[in-house]
């Protein structure tokens, strides 16, 4: 199970960074998003996947999943929804200001 | 007691909450903020001595014993730098109304200021890797607004980069993070440091101490790694660039050096000689772009490159002597970047230009200014009085006790370098003929330089009497070649 979740994780950071270097504002912050997703899947499966009951304390239940992975992704899933949600807008604003979403062209040695 | 330890974090965090209320009442804003760095540089200074005394101050967050909890390690280490940060906070909270406009200060400046502050105490204070990443996210979700405010193009275009960039390091943190749990099963950095010793594949570890390396470095502009650096700190507000230039590049420096003094020991071959080969290409090509442009701020920016590769270079030789500079080295450039950031912004508004080319005979207005850019040339470059000098003589005397001659070599030309673009500013500035039709504002000039002048006098002070700090600073290099003592005062049992 863990070989195959590696794999998946894998892709998804694959994918991630082929659109982090595509040139389109959008297709760069859907690749962020692969990446945390991948980074995420990746915490979970490095806690082990073997199988157990959810972590919430109940009478008769021996075995457990291991409950601090899920702590730690829930946290890094709040702070790149924060991250992602002000990417999203900054990209708009600074497309609108500089009229063009292409990377390629937000260079430039003009300071104000 | 133990419970001074969170007081750095809290009291920025509770004044950022504050200020967030009534963000229109400028002239209430501005004397709370001034008041609340000065309550809180004094806290500092009170947990600074204390620490001094009676050693290593442990907060064991909600009494959960070590290795379960959070907790908070204020180690001397820690709390010197937490000190810095607060001196320099103050500098910024009084040169900041000077430098922004009314508009940009009512935009929540203050409390994402504050918040800044918290994240960066935050991360000097943590003992726990995967809190070190949430207290990384608070200071860069700040440094983000921070970066953005006042939404000119240019910022709108570098702050995109600026944060693609730390968005995808920051998730390399946290596979990083998942990795070190994998193998050893914990998140608390001493029980990570204890347990290393154990594990049979010490392979897997040096994997994972290069990517934790490159996710730091990545925050700190490390060779090959710095490439997002410069641009993205010229384009703010000069307060902004003070604080960004003097804290958040060493909380990446300060994480290498806790990270490999006291976890990933166990290789130093490979992981300690990549260090020095970096921090050798970090000098040199630093320099080289201080030395390309004609752009005051960009000069300034790229000098910043430079010094983190003389402290890598310290944290490479890895000896008593070579980590007690890096830590001198540490101070000293967290305080002169923030004064110069300063001076360059004073510059750069009374000149009315940020190119070198178009700028002349400022010193015959502003001669304070003129002589305090000088001074803190000086103090850059290490000249002996001030406290460059001493940081560097220690890197260097480390180095040479390692026989690493050709890191030595690279450090002496490169301040060299330092120097000289340094000065080409002072002339270019500074002397020459007035710029005719240029308005003189003495009022704005006088403004600037309280805060600047009081930086620079600490780190004169920090060079002159260096006999009173050097105690301090050396018993730091004993203790980070000692991963003991910090395993043994977190985990007592």
């Amino acid at each position: 199970m863990e070989i195959i979740m590696s794999i998946v994780a894998g892709l998804l950071f694959a994918t991630g960074v082929y659109n982090l270097l595509q040139k389109q504002l959008l297709r760069i912050a859907i690749g962020t998003a692969l990446i945390s997703h991948g980074a995420h899947l990746f915490i979970l499966t490095m806690g082990g996947l073997k199988g157990g009951a959810p972590p919430i304390l109940v009478e008769g239940v021996e075995h457990y999943t291991d409950p601090l992975p899920q702590a730690l992704i829930l946290t890094s899933i709040v702070i790149s929804f924060g991250v992602t949600s002000f990417l999203l807008v900054l990209a708009y604003r600074a497309s609108e200001a500089n009229g063009t979403d292409n990377i390629e062209q937000l260079r430039g040695n003009d300071y104000e | 007691m133990s419970n001074l330890a969170i007081l750095p974090i809290i009291i920025p965090l509770l004044a950022g909450i504050l200020l967030a209320f009534f963000p229109k009442k400028l002239p209430l804003v501005r004397g709370l903020a001034k008041l609340t760095t000065i309550l809180n540089l004094a806290v500092v200074t009170y947990i600074f001595a204390f620490v001094k005394q009676n050693g290593t101050l442990i907060l064991e967050t909600g009494a959960w014993k070590a290795p379960f909890g959070i907790i908070i390690v204020a180690d001397l280490l820690a709390v010197t730098l937490v000190l810095t940060t607060n001196i320099i906070a103050v500098a910024a909270a009084f040169y900041a109304p000077k430098s922004l406009t009314d508009q940009q200060e009512t935009f929540y400046f203050y409390s994402f200021f504050f918040l800044l502050i918290s994240g960066v105490s935050g991360a000097f204070l943590t003992g726990d890797l995967f809190n070190l990443f949430v207290f990384f996210e608070v200071l860069l979700m700040a440094s983000y607004a921070l970066i953005v405010l006042g939404g000119g193009k240019a910022q709108l275009r570098e702050s995109i980069k600026y944060l693609l960039l730390n968005l995808f390091s920051s998730m390399l943190f946290v596979t990083a993070v998942s990795f070190v749990y994998s193998v050893v099963g914990t998140v608390n950095m001493a029980q990570i440091a204890e347990r290393v010793k154990d594990v049979d594949q010490q392979g897997i570890l040096t994997t994972v101490a290069v990517l934790l390396f490159f996710v730091f470095a990545t925050k700190a502009a490390v060779f090959p790694l710095y490439y997002w650096l410069p641009n993205s700190y010229s384009v703010p507000n000069p307060v902004v660039s003070a604080l960004f230039g003097a804290l958040l590049t060493k909380v990446g420096i300060y994480s290498i050096l806790r990270v490999f003094t006291l976890i990933f020991t166990h290789d130093q071959g490979l992981t300690h000689n990549l260090f020095l080969w970096l921090a050798g290409l970090t000098m040199i090509f630093g320099v080289i772009g201080a030395l390309s442009t004609n752009n005051v701020k960009l000069i300034i920016a790229y000098n910043i490159i430079p010094a983190v590769g003389f402290m890598l270079m310290g944290i490479g030789v890895f000896t008593e002597t070579s980590l007690s500079g890096t830590v001198y080295y540490l101070v000293h450039d967290m305080v002169i970047k923030g004064a110069l950031f300063l001076l360059i912004g004073a510059l750069v508004h009374l000149a009315g230009t940020s190119d070198l080319r178009k700028m002349g005979g400022l010193i015959h207005h502003y001669p304070l200014l003129g002589w305090l850019f000088f001074l803190a040339s000086l103090v850059l470059a290490g000249i002996p009085p001030f406290s460059g000098f001493i940081g560097k003589l220690l890197l260097l005397q480390g180095s040479l006790a390692k026989e690493e001659i050709s890191i030595v070599i690279v450090a002496l030309l490169s301040s060299l370098l330092i120097l000289f673009s340094m000065i080409r500013i002072f002339i270019g500035a500074f002397w020459g003929e007035k710029v005719e039709g240029l308005p003189v504002d003495k009022r704005a000039a006088r403004a600037f330089t309280g805060p600047i002048a009081g930086l620079l006098a600490l780190s004169v002070i920090l060079g002159v009497g260096a006999e009173w700090f050097y105690p301090a600073i050396q018993s730091i290099g004993e203790y980070l070649m000692a991963p003991e003592l910090y395993i043994d005062s977190v985990l007592k049992e």
